[in-house]
């Protein structure tokens, strides 16, 4: 902010108050001089800040009394857990004067690590306000160099894009290929059972677990099978009619209110499925004898089916007034009526683009966590009875991550796995619809 | 010449005075002779009126052709013959049109047997995405005419044949359609239309889209056709009214100015505005 | 002519079919207006199911009874202050004038029904009145208390005796209370100034407002401007290349990816990799904020494209370079544009629940967050943590919340509608 004005009087210094000679406006030397001094030190402050924790925590680490030196890594983690909450003045498990020590070394790590962090930041600022004022003159082209520089960050903004999916990639990856060094990928695509369930203690009964993607799969394509059933038909009928039959002051009111079950979160269809649907499916199953599970894969699907009906409808809707007027004209006159024109002539045209809709409807089904997390069950059945419970790929990641585990064991690495698993059927489900949208907007162009 | 201010303001010879209103010509005619019969027909987009008072006949087996600047309500005009224009919310027709002494703005009136009678083929060659074959047979199978597969692929056959298209495509029936040329899409329009057997076909500017020689065998099966159908074309080449018409109907700002024997109109034009228009200039 | 014979029969086939043709008509028409009755239907069933649960939470019932700050709370000798408070026996107090209320009652098992009447925080409600009062000491004052959850369930009908746990006895102190003219239900301010609470009746969503609120500051302050300088540099400066084509895909597929994926990046990156605080909002809004990136690019991408290119030629014509082009002129006039956009995005935000749950947002946490880094949660959080609890109570609590939220919701919807509405230009 300073160095703003640090500029601007530097330029108009130099100018001598003659502002016709400068190369470009007064402000510009300002922004040009705040830009090399704000830029640089926010970038270190930025790094500075990633990676502090990290290196604070490795130095304290580094400094472990002999007594902790057979600790495994997890115990470590622990270890420094309680260090960290016992810097921030928090209660932690079983108090230890080493600890103590510890904490007060991590806090006078952190403090000095401010203190360094400001002092640096701040000389980078200096500095770089310095080497910009020295560099304007008269015939600075302080314009060019502030739109350069702007330009920069607007590339910089548009490439996150791009980190984002490395970065998801990557994280998701890294973390995966250390979960296939415990299981063998063979035995996580094929394995027919799913019980995450490793002991915390080696010797515990059962502590290998069994990571056998399959229910799991299955578990997941039911439900999205049923919600397709469900929104398919409905968004589908919902769309042709309110297109080609409704009139004007009915889809005016229907289509925004259809929108609105678009816009409901999905924690509140999860509440509502649990508490809602669940019960009634229940209680008419009772009714008609059957036994229905509390958590049936029904329920999930159902609601789940119900928040997708409007993602169908709207993505049919635009490609059913994609299909050209000269289509519906040439049927109309031949005489075919309004439902023989959709059927035979207008939905046959937009296949091609109802088929890319409906696939990404399926992907985002199989990527929709809460519904399934709060109404769909956690024990992986093998099974096509959609009264039954079933879990899902996201009902696992979310159970196997959350709570307090340390993150290096088969059970929190198998969650990364089954994300890897979800973000490549999704992306695939995607791409492959996106492209099918494409070419069919193409061929009415 | 879009609008209504421009003409009767700007350019005084070309506007319709009071006394000129009255349609010069033959626009009726002997009731045996005529399949279809308009009167006093009034056409409302909304406010705006598009066709203003139109009476015409359409003759039977002849090819009536109307002719007039863009925007003169041709081919709302045409559109009102089989209730197009029905599918266009704020469009209002007034007035009577009939079908063989049968009011086609009857309340009991279905439209799809009346567009089943009365065929349309467009500016632009529409046909489905489909196969050759079931674009013909589309309207005879929704119609319920063909019961069998060797009814259907006879009827494929005539009217691909009466269109002209038999020998370009016979060995390819389950190729789609959108695959052909344009002039070949649209002379598979025309069969698709003539596949139902209708009574009156309607042509909205059919060879606009098309290159000459493609043109040019539209209009010599327009003109065969002619022995079984009434055709009524839209068209904006005055040399293609005069080459495939009997009859010709010029049309300006929604209102019927002369009707008249094609060869007539072209070369003795009894209205002002007409002769200005055949001879170039304006249009 | 044959031709007129065929006609006939094509005219009675025509005929002849009609019947039919036309019901199959009036069949899919129905079946269309029935689906979207369907759709419509379930909305309102999913509304009114929440609206009815939800309702009774914003009610709360209080019960009066007279306190006496015996001195003798206080221990001889000593001083009222800070510290002797926080000693005295509040909890006795609350037990002693809820056994001189009812004197009837003698057994032990009965006195602790008793107890439990009222909400167990009430002893720290009568020690911060103590504190901000010291002159009570002494005194006897009739004060309203919180019921305890089945006694509120009860007074405001949302559970009958039957399936209460509510005694018989429990049931008669409350008959007498109301006798005595001791019990009323009024608006629950509780829900709307407490954080989250094991005990439903002084659980409240303050907590979750305020993390939710300092998230969507991280990420509309993060992501709108990153959204706008990417969207910019994507319709403006980028020429088509292979880069452009790269980013935009890259855009599209995110816009498409799992929510939780979001999540997991979260997890790894920021928690494990450069060792932020879980359960921090600052977390949370760093997340959602690579998460609705995606909407906001191609909102405000779909606003730039909306100004017309005579605007362009005219700011490049009078010799302004192509940024001042893009900042005077075309920016401010696609703005509108980009904001409707933003608040759609961030209004998706707001209702996001699974990537949160992987970086630790779903601790019990009962204080409200003072910033960035406090633990915290956020309202869709602590309606999957309420869900979850068995006790009817929060069940309506549950219901409360997601009212709240939807709430939330609507005002922004009808924001970005009525921005559209107000700037929406013809050109």
């Amino acid at each position: 902010m300073s160095s703003y004005w640090f500029g601007w009087r530097k330029a108009k210094v130099i100018s001598g108050g003659d502002f016709q000679k400068l190369h470009s406006r007064l402000p510009y030397y300002g922004y040009m001089s705040a830009l090399w001094s704000g830029l640089p030190a926010l970038m270190i402050l930025l790094l500075w800040l990633s990676f502090e924790t990290t290196i604070v925590s490795s130095l304290v680490m580094s400094d472990l009394p002999p007594a902790y030196e057979g600790y495994s890594e997890q115990q470590k983690g622990l270890l420094l857990n309680d260090i960290k909450n016992l810097s921030e003045g928090r209660q932690t498990s079983g108090k230890k004067p080493e600890l103590k020590i510890l904490s007060d070394r991590y806090t006078q790590l952190k403090a000095i690590a401010n203190m360094a962090n400001i002092a640096v930041v701040l000389a980078i600022a200096i500095i770089g306000g310095v080497f910009a004022s020295q560099k304007i003159k008269v015939e600075t082209r302080a314009r060019n160099n502030v739109e350069k520089i702007v330009k920069g960050l607007l590339i910089a903004s548009s490439t996150i894009a791009i980190f984002t999916t490395i970065g998801i990639v990557l994280s998701v990856l890294f973390e995966a290929v250390r979960f296939f060094e415990k299981i063998p990928v063979v035995d996580f695509l094929f394995g027919l059972e799913w019980s995450p369930q490793t002991a915390i203690r080696e010797d515990q009964v059962g502590s290998s677990g069994a990571f056998g993607i399959v229910p799991v799969l299955t578990g997941t394509l039911l439900i999205s099978f049923i919600a397709m059933m469900v929104a398919v038909p409905i968004g589908l009928m919902s769309a042709i009619y309110l297109s080609e039959y409704a009139p004007k002051t009915f889809r005016s009111i229907a289509k925004p209110l259809l929108e609105v079950l678009a816009g409901v979160p999905t924690v509140v269809y999860g509440f509502f499925a649990a508490l809602v649907v669940a019960p009634m499916i229940r209680d008419a199953g009772v009714t008609l004898g059957l036994d229905v599970s509390a958590e049936s894969a029904l329920a999930a699907g159902l609601v789940m089916g119900i928040m997708i009906i409007p993602f169908v409808s709207s993505l049919s809707d635009d490609v059913i007034n994609a299909v050209p007027q000269a289509m519906r004209d040439g049927a109309y006159a031949l005489g075919a009526t309004r439902s023989e024109t959709v059927r035979q002539v207008i939905l046959p045209a937009a296949l091609p683009g109802i088929v890319g809709g409906v696939l990404l409807a399926v992907s985002r089904a199989i990527g929709e966590t809460m519904i399934v997390v709060m109404a769909a069950g956690l024990s992986a059945n093998l099974t096509a009875n959609p009264l039954e419970a079933v879990t899902t790929v996201t009902v696992q990641i979310v159970t196997l991550l959350v709570g307090d585990q340390e993150f290096d064991s088969a059970k929190t690495l198998a969650a990364f796995a089954l994300g890897l698993t979800l973000f490549v059927v999704t992306l695939a489900l995607n791409v492959l619809a996106l492209y099918i949208v494409r070419k069919y907007r193409e061929q009415y162009e | 010449m879009s609008t209504k201010d421009k003409a009767t303001v700007g350019e005084d010879q070309h506007g319709i005075e009071s006394e000129d209103t009255e349609t010069v010509g033959k626009p009726l005619l002997a009731a045996e002779k005529s399949r279809m019969t308009c009167r006093n027909v009034f056409v409302y987009y909304g406010e705006k009126m598009a066709i203003d008072n139109i009476s015409l006949d359409i003759g039977k087996n002849e090819v009536l052709s109307m002719i007039g600047p863009s925007g003169c309500g041709k081919s709302t005009f045409l559109r009102c013959l089989n209730r197009m224009n029905d599918t266009i919310d704020i469009c209002r027709v007034d007035g009577d049109i009939k079908l063989d002494n049968q009011d086609i703005y009857d309340q009991k009136l279905d439209v799809v047997p009346l567009r089943a009678r009365v065929g349309m083929v467009f500016q632009k060659p529409n046909p489905f995405p489909k196969s050759i074959y079931d674009n013909i047979a589309y309207g005879p199978r929704i119609h319920g005419m063909v019961d069998s597969k060797t009814d259907t692929d006879e009827v494929v056959e005539t009217s691909l044949k009466r269109a002209g298209l038999w020998e370009e495509v016979k060995d390819r029936l389950d190729a789609p359609g959108t695959g052909l040329s344009g002039g070949q899409q649209q002379r598979l329009c025309i069969a698709r239309a003539i596949a139902v057997n209708p009574e009156v076909i309607l042509m909205d500017e059919p060879c606009s889209a098309l290159d000459p020689i493609a043109t040019a065998k539209i209009e010599e099966l327009i003109d065969e056709l002619r022995e079984e159908f009434t055709i009524a074309i839209v068209t904006h080449s005055m040399q293609q009214a005069a080459r495939v018409s009997q009859r010709t109907a010029y049309f300006h700002m929604g209102k019927l100015i002369e009707v008249g024997k094609t060869n007539k109109i072209f070369t003795m034009p009894s209205h002002q505005l007409t002769e200005d228009y055949i001879t170039g200039r304006f249009g | 002519m044959s031709n007129k014979q065929d006609r006939k029969s094509v005219a009675a086939a025509v005929e002849k079919g009609l019947a039919r043709r036309k019901a199959k008509e009036k069949r899919f028409q129905r079946a269309g207006l029935a689906a979207v009755i369907t759709a419509l239907m379930m909305l309102a069933v999913l509304l009114i199911s929440i609206v009815s649960t939800g309702m009774p939470a914003f009610t709360q019932t209080a019960l009066k009874l007279d306190f006496h700050y015996d001195e003798s709370l206080l221990p001889a000798g000593q001083t009222l202050n800070e510290e002797t408070i926080r000693a005295m026996d509040f909890h006795g107090l609350v037990k002693k004038t809820l056994r001189e209320k009812f004197p009837q009652v003698k057994k032990r098992k009965d006195k602790k029904a008793l107890y439990k009447m009222v909400s167990n925080g009430t002893p720290y409600i009568l020690r911060d009145m103590l504190m901000e009062d010291h002159a009570l000491l002494g005194q006897i004052k009739s004060i309203w208390v919180l019921a305890d959850d089945e006694v509120d369930s009860i007074f405001k009908g949302s559970k009958t005796i039957a399936d209460s746990r509510l005694t018989e006895a429990q049931y008669g102190w409350v008959t007498q209370l109301v006798a005595e003219e001791r019990v009323m239900t009024r608006f629950n301010w509780t829900f709307f100034q407490n954080g989250d609470s094991r005990e439903p009746e002084q659980s409240g969503i303050r907590g979750a407002i305020m993390g939710s609120l300092f998230v969507i500051i991280v990420t509309l302050a993060l992501s709108f401007p990153m959204g706008v300088a990417a969207a910019i540099y994507l319709e403006e400066f980028a020429r088509p290349g292979r880069l452009n084509d790269l980013i935009e895909i890259n855009i599209n597929n995110l816009a498409a990816v799992p929510s939780i994926v979001f999540g997991l990046l979260g997890l790894a990156v920021y928690i494990n990799f450069m060792g932020m605080p879980r359960s921090a909002p600052l977390v949370a809004g760093l997340v959602l904020t690579l998460m609705t990136l995606p909407t906001i690019i191609i909102a405000s991408r779909a606003a730039l494209k909306s100004v017309p290119p005579s605007i362009r030629e005219a700011a490049l014509g009078m010799g302004a370079s192509k940024m001042q082009m893009v900042f005077h002129h075309v920016l401010p006039l696609a703005m509108p544009g980009m904001l409707t956009g933003s608040i759609i995005g961030m209004a998706q935000a707001l209702g996001e629940t699974a990537p949160l749950l992987m970086i630790g947002m779903i601790a019990f946490i009962v204080d409200i967050p003072q910033g960035l880094l406090d633990p915290a949660t956020v309202l869709p959080v602590q309606i999957y943590l309420w869900a979850d609890v068995p006790e009817a109570a929060f069940r309506e609590r549950t219901a409360a919340a997601i009212m709240v939220l939807l709430a939330f919701l609507v005002v922004m919807n009808l924001l970005a509608v009525w921005l559209r509405k107000k700037f929406e230009k013809r050109w």
